[in-house]
């Protein structure tokens, strides 16, 4: 009887899960490896909707741009400001549709199309037991002494580096050629992406590198080491926000929305922290992981909307390139 | 008995490949971009470092080749295969290891300071001129090392029975033989340089030391702009064929005839100075690639510990597409080993992976899901781009044998497949062992088109070591990055050290 | 009858003609100063070169655009007769299989006495390198007699060895295109050699194969080509 009803049970089981809906959704790269979000996501959300959630990891916004309306994404996961200009003009997504009251995030969001779940800020990360005295604003780490030796992303390959320069602009202004130049011979090396660069600065190459205010939480959590820390720059530090989006074409628009609206459950968000090493952006102070607690946050943050970014990157990618290129 | 058919096949197939891709961006674009103001500065510094870096990497071959060709000592084969290494690592992981020798930090200066000199600086021109001889080095020695051992032993005892002074010896064996391999192996490495991207940026030390594939990627990953991307990689590949023209034109001399089988013995060099010249010459190539090797697996040796289960599942992803990359470029490659089939097959690294990789995208989106592809496509583009290294190591012999046996062949009425199974591939035994561990270790280090394909169920070791690397797990992505060197050496010495066992070397 | 019609041949400033019959069953010594044409002259014959003009018969049957190995004719090179990483039983097999399949037992059995007959029974287990010149030629001899083609071109095969084992290997040859039946065309540079094998003799100089000339009356009364040829001005 029992052998009879598990052999009935797995018919069903087979059956359901052959008619069991799929969430598709096309994530960043690191979203996906195990040691990213990726997996925790899928099991939280697959244990709300009795559904299959199918993460399809690589090049997020060029995949989507290359495949319009036929693509079978139903989320987007992992886009950030950068892009969302160009991905807006496709009109390929459609409204989230979620209350943005939760939202804790040091500027103002208003944006009905793109959602937050994650936000860091650009910031140095030295090492305190390597570099006793590191500069404490922008100006004095132009002013530094040349063998302070730091490694950043290229601009015109990494999101981050975008970002560096991005912030030059928002601090330099009609300077940021002159602030770059200033702070060529400091640069050790511009790497192709953030992974190249952080690992140059572990192996001990360089004294400090561009990362994210967040960097330190994942030393002190997962490796018990409060000796790397992140430099607040009275100057500002520039914000970097992760985004998701509904893709209008869908064909599972309830799962889609239902996936967005688990973005800013607290749920969700004391996840996100540790699983990608980022803020919540919605979850106060208080409810932040231990660790994070710890962090030391920026006293201003600098933030071009995507307008405005968009208007001034290649002037700010051609003063890094001048700049750098004496 | 040559099946010209099939070369025209596999040409074709070639052509196809590089083209179509780039076609199917160009209808997606709507037409040629433009070339922005940085471009003509990327494209001169392209030009610049792949010229100085081939003609470094084959200039230094040629002492470490002569060297390794008449030395007998223990250890040598597996030197031999070691020496290999450095060409197949992932550009990451060989780029850590550079730098934790030559870096700010690195042996090197950490020995200058210690002797109170003054450091020096990786980061420039050099450096990127530098790594890239750590790279193609190996290649270009053992492209080198096989045009010594192609010289039958007829002609040394010749020239031991001549008492040939080492200059005479250099006119009549070796500078034929280097006008034979040597503008070949430089024009390879040339091309491998042009599309160099993460490597020249880093070493290079910033935008100055911009390529054009950066600007290819800047333009499909940042701009989106198709036109622009098409533009450069029609440059790339045009400068990448001219490359190959003119070694085409500059490659003759004969072959050396055929010899029977016998250990080449040599007379030469046994003098004092020559000995020590050529110990020199292998303790200093050795040095200066297996050290930074020697860290990659130190580096790597604690990370071991932590790979999870996908790393373990990548790796045997990798070795599947390896074994099918494999398989596949061998069979392209005999049929287009003649002088014509190695120009066209310069194409496969020529043209921008990344274009590659979205015009293949492009071109399968309206049939099947380009996602269930992601293996097939990359092992299909593994092939591709392994198939200029696996031409220019079986086409001087594959000449050979055609010239030797040919007549006889023909006299004989051989049947196409007798030719093939008899004597073609038995007679290019050591070159087809050789070409196949190059290729699987490129497919298995290859980074390939997968990007735009990636699959999370099938991720191969190289995507691995970057998205650990990703989510700050350095000393795993150490891990993973050994675990990719011995895959990888492992592949090439098996097939390499399959091709050499018992062919009389 | 081989029948050379009316054949020309030609690559820059080279230029070959021939007009000649040479009977089946006769041993002929292809004789002339180097660079002559003498190899140009076999290589036609053998399928290797195609004439510009002309035509090649067999017994009436026109071959001239058949593929070498659709001719009557088995050919010993210079160099490079036998395959050197294959033993000599997959050398001679091929004689008899050009697919490189397996050989019958009755096709092995074959293949061992052309091997004894040529005096290397015993040996098909080794490879060329493991032989002596002399005993390569004969296995490459051994290989023509299982082609058991009616015509042997031998372009100087035996050029490298002794005097003495050049000897014995002609009278091999001797032996073996008796045995077949052969027409053997004998490329030569000595003529000793022509004297001592050749019924008939070919003279190719200035530009043109001569019609075939009994080998005594030849050398009795030397043409100007062949006496500038020999070093003698005068008979």
């Amino acid at each position: 009887m029992k052998a009879i009803s598990f052999a009935a049970g797995c018919l069903f089981a087979s059956t359901a899960l052959a008619q069991e809906t799929v969430l598709t959704v096309y994530a960043g790269d690191y979203v996906v490896s195990e040691w990213g979000p990726g997996p925790k996501i899928e099991e939280m959300f697959e244990a709300r909707c009795g559904c299959d959630l199918q993460f399809k990891p690589g090049d997020l916004l060029p995949r989507l741009l290359l495949e319009g309306g036929k693509t079978e994404a139903d989320v987007v996961f992992g886009l950030n400001t950068d892009v969302t200009k160009k991905a807006r003009e496709s009109g390929l997504f459609a409204p989230h549709g979620v209350d943005l009251s939760p939202l804790t995030l040091p500027i103002d969001w208003t944006d009905d199309t793109f959602l937050p779940y994650n936000y860091g800020e650009t910031a140095f990360i030295y090492d305190s037991a390597r570099l006793a005295e590191p500069p404490q604003s922008f100006a004095a780490l132009l002013d530094a002494p040349d063998d302070l030796k730091i490694v950043i992303q290229d601009p015109r390959s990494s999101i981050s580096g975008l970002a560096m320069a991005l912030w030059v602009e928002a601090v330099y202004g009609d300077k940021a050629e002159d602030a770059w130049r200033k702070l060529a011979p400091k640069i050790l090396t511009v790497t192709k992406g953030w992974s190249e660069s952080y690992g140059l600065f572990t192996d001990g190459e360089a004294d400090m590198v561009l990362s994210y205010t967040t960097s330190p939480a994942y030393h002190i959590i997962a490796e018990d080491d409060h000796a790397k820390k992140a430099l607040i720059f009275p100057e500002g530090n520039y914000f970097m926000v992760e985004l998701a989006a509904k893709v209008a074409t869908s064909d599972q628009p309830e799962l889609a929305q239902q996936f967005m609206d688990f973005l800013l459950t607290p749920e969700f968000q004391k996840m996100i922290a540790t699983g990608n090493w980022s803020f919540p952006a919605a979850l106060p102070h208080d409810r932040w992981p231990e660790g994070f607690k710890e962090l030391q946050l920026p006293t201003k943050v600098l933030f071009y909307s995507e307008d405005e970014a968009a208007a001034l990157r290649d002037e700010a990618i051609e003063a890094w390139r001048r700049g750098l290129s004496q | 008995m040559a099946p010209r058919p099939l070369a025209v096949i596999a040409a074709l197939a070639v052509a196809g490949l590089v083209l179509g891709p780039v076609a199917a961006v160009l209808a997606r674009a709507g037409g040629w971009g433009t070339l922005g103001p940085g471009d003509w500065q990327a494209l001169r510094f392209t030009l610049v470092q792949s010229l100085l870096s081939a003609f470094f990497s084959v200039l230094l071959a040629i002492p470490v080749a002569r060297a390794l060709a008449r030395r007998r000592f223990p250890g040598r084969g597996l030197l031999i295969s070691l020496l290999g290494a450095p060409f197949i690592l992932p550009t990451i992981v060989a780029v850590l290891g550079l730098i934790a020798v030559f870096g700010q930090n690195g042996m090197v200066n950490g020995g200058l300071r210690a002797l109170g000199l003054p450091g020096f600086s990786i980061y420039g021109l050099h450096g990127v001129v530098l790594a890239h001889v750590f790279f193609n080095l190996p290649l270009a020695t053992r492209l080198l090392l096989q045009g010594w051992l192609a010289i039958p032993a007829e002609r040394f005892r010749l020239a031991a029975s001549l008492g040939l002074s080492p200059r005479a010896m250099r006119r009549t064996l070796e500078r034929p033989m280097l006008l034979r391999i040597a503008p070949g192996a430089f024009a390879v490495i040339f091309v491998i340089c042009l599309s160099s991207f993460a490597v020249a940026l880093t070493l290079g030390g910033g935008p100055r030391a911009t390529t054009v594939e950066l600007a290819i990627y800047q333009a499909v990953r940042f701009d989106f702009d198709l036109g622009r991307a098409a533009l450069l990689s029609m440059i790339q590949l045009g400068l990448a064929l001219a490359a190959g023209l003119l070694a085409l034109r500059l490659g003759t001399g004969d072959g050396f005839g055929a010899g029977l089988d016998r250990v080449v013995t040599r007379w030469d060099g046994r003098a004092g100075l020559p000995r020590v010249m050529d110990g020199a010459w292998i303790a200093l190539a050795a040095l200066f690639l297996l050290t930074p090797l020697a860290m990659v697996v130190a580096r790597g040796l604690p990370g071991l510990a932590h790979l999870g289960a996908g790393s373990w599942e990548a790796a045997w992803n990798s070795l599947t597409v390896a074994l099918a990359s494999t398989i596949l470029c061998l069979a392209w490659a005999l049929p287009l080993s003649s002088r014509w089939g190695e120009w066209v097959g310069l194409a496969g690294i020529a043209v921008s992976p990344l274009v590659l990789g979205t015009g293949l995208f492009l071109i399968v989106r309206p049939y099947a899901n380009p996602l269930a592809l992601a293996l097939p496509v990359t092992t299909l583009v593994n092939a591709l781009v392994a198939l200029p290294f696996a031409l220019r190591i079986l086409r001087p012999e594959a000449e050979a044998v055609r010239s030797e046996f040919r007549r006889l062949s023909l006299a004989l009425g051989l049947t196409p497949a007798a030719w093939v199974r008899l004597v073609l591939l038995p007679r290019l035994r050591r070159p087809l062992g050789f070409a196949a561990g190059l290729t699987a270790a490129l497919s298995i280090g290859d980074l390939g088109v997968i990007a735009l394909f990636a699959d999370p169920e099938r991720a191969t070791l190289p995507l691995q070591v970057y998205r650990l690397m990703g989510s700050y797990q350095m000393e795993a992505a150490a891990g993973a990055a050994l675990l990719l060197l011995i895959f990888s050496f492992g592949a090439f010495w098996l097939c390499d050290r399959g091709g050499r066992a018992h062919a009389d070397t | 009858m081989l029948t050379l019609e009316k054949l020309t041949y030609g690559v820059g400033d080279y230029r070959l003609a021939a007009d000649l019959a040479l009977p089946p069953g006769q041993r002929v010594a292809v004789i002339g100063p180097s660079g002559a044409g003498k190899s140009t002259l076999l290589d036609l014959v053998a399928g290797f070169l195609t004439p510009a003009t002309g035509r090649i018969l067999w017994q009436g049957r026109d071959i001239t655009a058949s593929p070498p190995n659709q001719r009557p004719v088995a050919m010993l090179f210079q160099e490079n007769n036998l395959f050197p990483h294959l033993d000599l039983a997959r050398n001679l097999g091929l004689a008899l299989r050009p697919g490189g399949g397996r050989l019958t037992a009755e096709e092995a059995r074959k293949v061992e006495e052309a091997l004894a007959r040529v005096g290397l029974g015993g040996m098909s287990a080794r490879k060329p390198g493991a032989l002596s010149g002399g005993q390569q030629s004969r296995a490459a001899l051994a290989r023509v007699l299982l082609q058991a083609r009616p015509i042997l071109a031998l372009d100087e095969p035996f050029a490298a060895l002794g005097p003495a084992l050049k000897m014995q290997m002609l009278d091999l040859v001797t032996e073996v295109a008796a045995e077949l039946g052969a027409l053997v065309l004998l490329v030569s540079h000595d003529p000793q050699d022509a004297r001592r094998f050749a019924q008939q003799t070919v003279l190719v100089a200035e530009g043109q194969a001569q019609p075939p000339v009994a080998t005594e009356n030849l050398f009795d009364s030397p043409p100007a080509a062949l006496r500038a040829y020999l070093g003698q001005e005068r008979p």
